[in-house]
């Protein structure tokens, strides 16, 4: 995967000392483009994911059926004709389902990682900038979070939020999946930007900054910043593919989304007492969960290889 | 070495507060009625309420509680659940499977994992290694919940090799599959792990003295190479050592496994909080102890690092 011809990747401007700017910030963005542009691992991921978004976006491109429009006496039927990928228990089209999936699905992935980023980067900057009992404080509450084992976490936080029973509307339900996500989470994040963010803050450009009477702020989203952001974005890739993973397996167990709201987690948690009769509808789901997994995983990678000049 | 070790003994003394803190509060603080439901259709008797009010200490404020409830823990009383069970009878019969469960599972994963790793990192780029990569971006990619259910059908169900539901006291060998399937997305992480770590190694200057002073391979990538590559590695381990004791929930559920996982996902939905609580508030102990000998395990891996 990753043996396909690349150019040395220049780094130039990153170690050169001086204030960065802009066009240095941009040789290590605009090299890794060029770098990107021609790996097959990049493109093909590129693609799945466009694919993906305008499905999200506008499910209806590419089905007219309703997905919660449910035929009971066609219950469990296998694929065919009118309906390609078969019918779930309810008799509802499993494709139509899969497509309209992708929305509620990609939008956890992208809300909970976006948050992960924001929340894991904030408190990394600040702790790599100003050391010390901030760094030490920081860093106590990042383990509190990250001492808590992820699924059980996640099933003890999304039980206590709502009532047994209680219906909830699906804004809210989402809502809440992000951010026991994002609480969950943040922590690996921040160790990431604390390192890049530990290592920057002793670099020369960060001492000019302070010479010239930059203060905490813009010495922090000015000059460290841009140059922390590579490992972090890296990061953020592979996880909204996990992510979008992770809210499939809480639906799975009856604690994410649930039934008026249509997700790949859902429809597989659903189907799960009676996959021996009606395998299709474990399967297509599950492969639109994996194909979009892979999709991200492989964009990171991608986007690791051609920011990070080491690990060739 | 002995005031590096106390000083992260201290340290893990604050997570653990506030760990168990939040896991409290989340289970007691947030609900306003324990006794909601707990005895059917009707209310509770009111000689029942008193007894449980008195023993879980509800009339105190949720800290209070919290700090009852530690004083307990330290006596190595993990306190009754609403139905009457020891809690610690619950987790003495539920985390030997658990272990069992996660070790079959590590094993797995430095076995494959690591060999894979080393296969593919020492061989450089071809077949091999695009093969291990792709294997294990696959394997990344695939929820454990999918990879349980597609195993369990598949060889349960279609093939009949092995039992769709694991017997009450499991040995290694009925844990083999789910340990498998519990494992193989951190074999697929330590395989690219090692990867790594052995290509960034094997440019480094000990490697071409080792190469230099005339040993043979085997021994330098054996005792030189892999030795200072694991360093990754066994971090990632021990994290993940912590996280596969409970963090099974989901392939306990598909194999029906009774383990630890199992008794918090049951604690929750039969509303049992202090199982809830003790199961979590164990896991983070061992979730933090396994990471402290994680770090003190760096100084054998690594001549380079010295602890004061």
């Amino acid at each position: 995967m990753t043996d396909t011809l690349r150019q040395e990747p220049s780094l130039a401007g990153h170690d050169e000392g001086a204030v960065v700017s802009p066009e240095a910030e941009s040789g290590l963005w605009s090299d890794a483009w060029k770098q990107l542009r021609r790996r097959p691992l990049f493109i093909i991921s590129g693609v799945v994911i466009i694919v993906l978004l305008v499905m999200a976006l506008f499910p209806s491109l590419f089905t007219s059926v309703d997905p919660t429009f449910q035929v009971l006496d066609r219950s469990g039927e296998a694929p065919n004709a009118s309906s390609w990928f078969g019918r779930d228990l309810f008799g509802r089209d499993v494709y139509a389902r899969a497509i309209y999936g992708a929305g509620p699905s990609l939008a956890v992935g992208l809300l909970a990682s976006l948050g992960t980023v924001v929340v894991g980067s904030l408190a990394g900057l600040t702790m790599g900038y100003f050391r010390g009992l901030t760094d030490s404080v920081l860093s106590r509450i990042g383990e509190i979070f990250a001492g808590i084992p992820f699924v059980l976490g996640g099933i003890v936080i999304l039980t206590s939020l709502n009532k047994p029973g209680e219906i909830v509307g699906s804004t809210r339900l989402i809502v809440q999946v992000v951010l026991t996500i994002v609480l969950l989470s943040w922590p690996l994040a921040m160790r990431i930007m604390r390192a890049a963010a530990l290592a920057s803050s002793q670099q020369d450009y960060v001492k000019a900054a302070r010479a010239l009477g930059a203060g905490p702020l813009r010495i922090m989203f000015r000059h460290m910043l841009p140059n922390c952001l590579a490992p972090v974005l890296v990061y953020g890739t592979i996880q909204l593919g996990v992510f979008i993973g992770a809210e499939a397996t809480l639906s799975y167990l009856g604690i994410g989304l649930k039934d008026p709201v249509v997700s790949w987690g859902v429809m597989i948690s659903e189907v799960q007492a009676r996959i021996i009769q009606m395998p299709h509808a474990l399967f297509f789901p599950a492969a639109f969960l994996v194909v979009t997994v892979l999709a991200f995983v492989m964009m990171g990678d991608a986007l690791r290889d051609a920011l990070d000049p080491r690990g060739r | 070495m002995g005031r590096y070790t106390l000083r992260r003994l201290l340290q893990l003394v604050p997570v653990f507060l506030g760990t168990t803190l939040i896991i409290y509060y989340l289970v007691w603080g947030l609900s306003d009625d324990p006794f909601a439901g707990k005895c059917g259709q009707r209310e509770c008797p009111a000689p029942y309420v008193a007894t449980m009010t008195a023993r879980l200490n509800l009339d105190d404020p949720v800290i209070v509680q919290w700090l009852k409830y530690l004083g307990g823990l330290l006596t190595g009383d993990f306190g009754r659940t609403f139905s009457g069970n020891e809690v610690s009878d619950l987790i003495a019969n539920a985390a030997p499977v658990s272990f069992r469960l996660a070790l079959v599972a590590v094993v797995v994963e430095i076995v494959i994992g690591i060999t894979a790793g080393l296969v593919s990192g020492l061989r450089g780029r071809g077949y091999v290694d695009s093969l291990i990569l792709v294997s294990t971006l696959f394997l990344i990619s695939l929820p454990v919940f999918v990879t349980g259910l597609v195993v369990k059908q598949v060889l349960g169900v279609e093939l009949g090799w092995i039992r769709t539901s694991v017997p009450p006291d499991p040995t290694i060998l009925d844990l083999f599959v789910p340990g498998l399937v519990l494992g193989s997305l951190s074999m697929a992480f330590v395989a690219r792990l090692t990867r790594t770590s052995l290509m960034e190694n094997s440019r480094a200057d000990f490697v071409r003295t080792a190469v230099a002073k005339g040993l043979s391979r085997r021994r330098v990538v054996l005792a030189h190479m892999l030795r200072t590559s694991l360093i990754p590695v066994v971090t990632f381990i021990g994290t993940d050592l912590g996280a596969l004791m409970g963090g099974a929930v989901v392939t306990e559920g598909v194999f029906n496994i009774r383990g630890l996982g199992g008794l918090v996902f049951t604690g929750i939905q039969r509303q049992e909080q202090t199982q809830v609580v003790g199961v979590v508030a164990l896991l983070v102990i061992i979730y933090l102890v396994v990471n402290l000998i994680v770090d003190l395990l760096y100084a054998v891996l690594d001549p380079r690092i010295r602890y004061d």
